[in-house]
């Protein structure tokens, strides 16, 4: 029965039709410039701050990881101390 | 496993610093000038969080079916993983749209699909978390549907035309750029690897502590 | 095959039998869609007039809480009656099971919606006679997709803490897909022009959709119903 369920979600999921398209074009690669244009609006602090929002979530995310594993080492030296470790 | 943790994360941290100068180095695009160059940040991030996920959907579906609880450690791991890199990719997109299009958000397929697809990656942590005793099973439930979600995502842009570049767009970078976004895809993968094995290294010391309490 | 199909019957059966005599959530459920579409009615009328769309928006918005409520109270009542573990323990195959549920639960939708899409006509003058089939098919479409997650997740959400807000929490982003092909494909239909090849690209793919919600929720209702 699962195997037949299986099968059937793997033959929908492939089988997902294409749907008409909208009218927008959508890039189809990135082209280099060749010569430097001005813009109005500034895309260096754009880019500036995309970069510093990066750097801050990996560093927080790091820190969280680094609270939360100093905190649960400390709880098993604390349960080894105390209690009576059975041997793994 | 744990003596490859600090190679990993020191070679993340080199290519990290060094990436700026790849990155300012690479050749500006024609369109969007030099806002584009978020790209060689946005995309490596969307890159983790859509293998994150579906390790997380894998990882659920064997906790579910066989029971084991060392692949729903790896779940509730790399669900977190997907999440915060997930929010990065959030917020370096509207910080490019703003340039490049004008507007910060547009309803469009992708960007729906994928600010969905990080809705069920929080919905999935706090079930997790507020979910009581036994919300590991539900969980990984709902962490299936979230994979069944991944290639709808995936697929949206070459569906239907949007405003978004497609996927093309990577396959057919100059040499300039490819090798400055395979870079830092390989400095995201690397970083993503490394925190993924601190988080489940997290995990298990927890479940261990379950386990001594549990002697007592 | 027929033994699977005749519990799914029965527990729909029974279901239906409780509800008939009672009521409750039927009229409960009505009453609460009703509702919502007047206190959103009122956030998009101006001048007397709706915006444009909004017709299609607060019709699938009401169905969609509607849903979540009738789901809640279908699955609490097995919960206080412990017959929730008593279908679990019977020696049959429990997907059937979720069908059954499945099935009660769309034969109380789809009453809901029976009045409720009429009221949504009147109030926004939508032309529902138009395209009646389609517009049954994709509300059916619909339908269907939302209430094969929600039934999944409200029968594995019995026994959980906080189950009331975790509910829609998990539900609404994993069927969110499902409302926006149903919200644009109702919206290409009450245009003054109905663009109807439009409205079948949407059907088909919700039809996609309830394929694999279908398919994924009968392959995980038994291990994730297993303690």
């Amino acid at each position: 029965m699962r195997r037949m369920l299986a099968a059937a979600l793997l033959a929908t999921t492939l089988g997902i039709p294409p749907v008409s398209a909208q009218p927008r074009p959508a890039q189809e690669e990135f082209v280099p410039v060749t010569d430097a244009e001005t813009e109005q609006l500034p895309a260096a602090p754009l880019v500036m701050s995309a970069y510093a929002v990066a750097w801050l979530l990996i560093f927080m995310y790091l820190w969280s990881l680094g609270r939360r594993l100093s905190r649960v080492e400390r709880e098993l030296d604390e349960l080894g101390q105390r209690g009576t470790p059975k041997g793994r | 496993m744990r003596a490859l943790f600090l190679p990993t994360i020191l070679l993340a941290a080199v290519m990290f610093v060094a990436a700026p100068w790849l990155i300012d180095g690479a050749p500006t695009e024609s369109t969007m000038g030099f806002v584009q160059k978020i790209f060689y940040f946005h995309v490596p991030s969307w890159m983790v969080m859509f293998s994150a996920v579906f390790l997380c959907g894998i990882a659920g579906a064997i906790h579910l079916f066989k029971r084991s609880a060392a692949a729903d450690r790896v779940a509730a791991a790399s669900a977190e993983i997907a999440a915060v890199f997930g929010i990065i990719g959030l917020i370096t997109g509207p910080l490019w749209a703003r340039k490049a299009w004008g507007v910060w958000w547009q309803w469009d397929a992708r960007l729906t699909s994928a600010l969905i697809l990080e809705l069920i990656l929080i919905a999935y942590l706090l079930l997790r978390r507020y979910g009581g005793p036994g919300s590991e099973k539900l969980a990984s439930g709902v962490a299936l549907f979230g994979m069944a979600n991944v290639p709808f995502v995936y697929w949206s842009v070459n569906v239907w035309r949007t405003v978004h570049p497609k996927t093309t767009v990577v396959p057919s970078l100059g040499p300039g750029m490819r090798g400055t976004f395979w870079w830092c895809s390989l400095a995201f993968v690397l970083l993503g690897g490394a925190l993924l094995a601190a988080r489940l290294r997290i995990e298990r010391l927890r479940a261990r502590v379950d386990e001594l309490y549990l002697e007592r | 095959m027929r033994a699977f199909v005749g519990i799914a019957w029965l527990v729909m059966r029974k279901d239906l039998t409780v509800e008939v005599r009672s009521r409750e959530i039927v009229y409960t459920t009505l009453f609460f869609a009703v509702s919502c579409v007047l206190v959103f009615a009122f956030s998009f009328v101006r001048d007397g007039r709706a915006l444009d769309h909004a017709a299609a928006g607060i019709l699938w918005i009401a169905i969609a809480f509607a849903g979540t409520l009738a789901l809640g109270r279908a699955f609490e009542r097995e919960r206080q009656s412990e017959t929730l573990r008593a279908l679990l323990l019977a020696p049959v195959d429990r997907p059937a099971i979720y069908v059954g549920k499945l099935l009660g639960l769309l034969a109380l939708l789809a009453g809901v919606e029976l009045i409720l899409v009429p009221v949504v006509g009147l109030l926004f003058q939508a032309p529902l006679l138009a395209h009646p089939y389609l517009l049954a098919a994709l509300l059916a479409a619909g339908t269907i997709g939302f209430a094969s997650v929600g039934t999944l997740f409200a029968a594995m959400l019995v026994r959980s803490r906080s189950r009331d807000v975790l509910l829609p929490v998990v539900l609404y982003p994993i069927t969110v897909p499902v409302i926006i092909a149903g919200v644009r494909g109702t919206a290409a239909l009450f245009q003054a022009e109905a663009d109807t090849p439009m409205a079948v690209a949407w059907i088909t793919m919700l039809a996609a959709f309830d394929a694999v919600f279908l398919t994924l929720a009968l392959w995980t209702f038994d291990p994730v119903m297993t303690e």
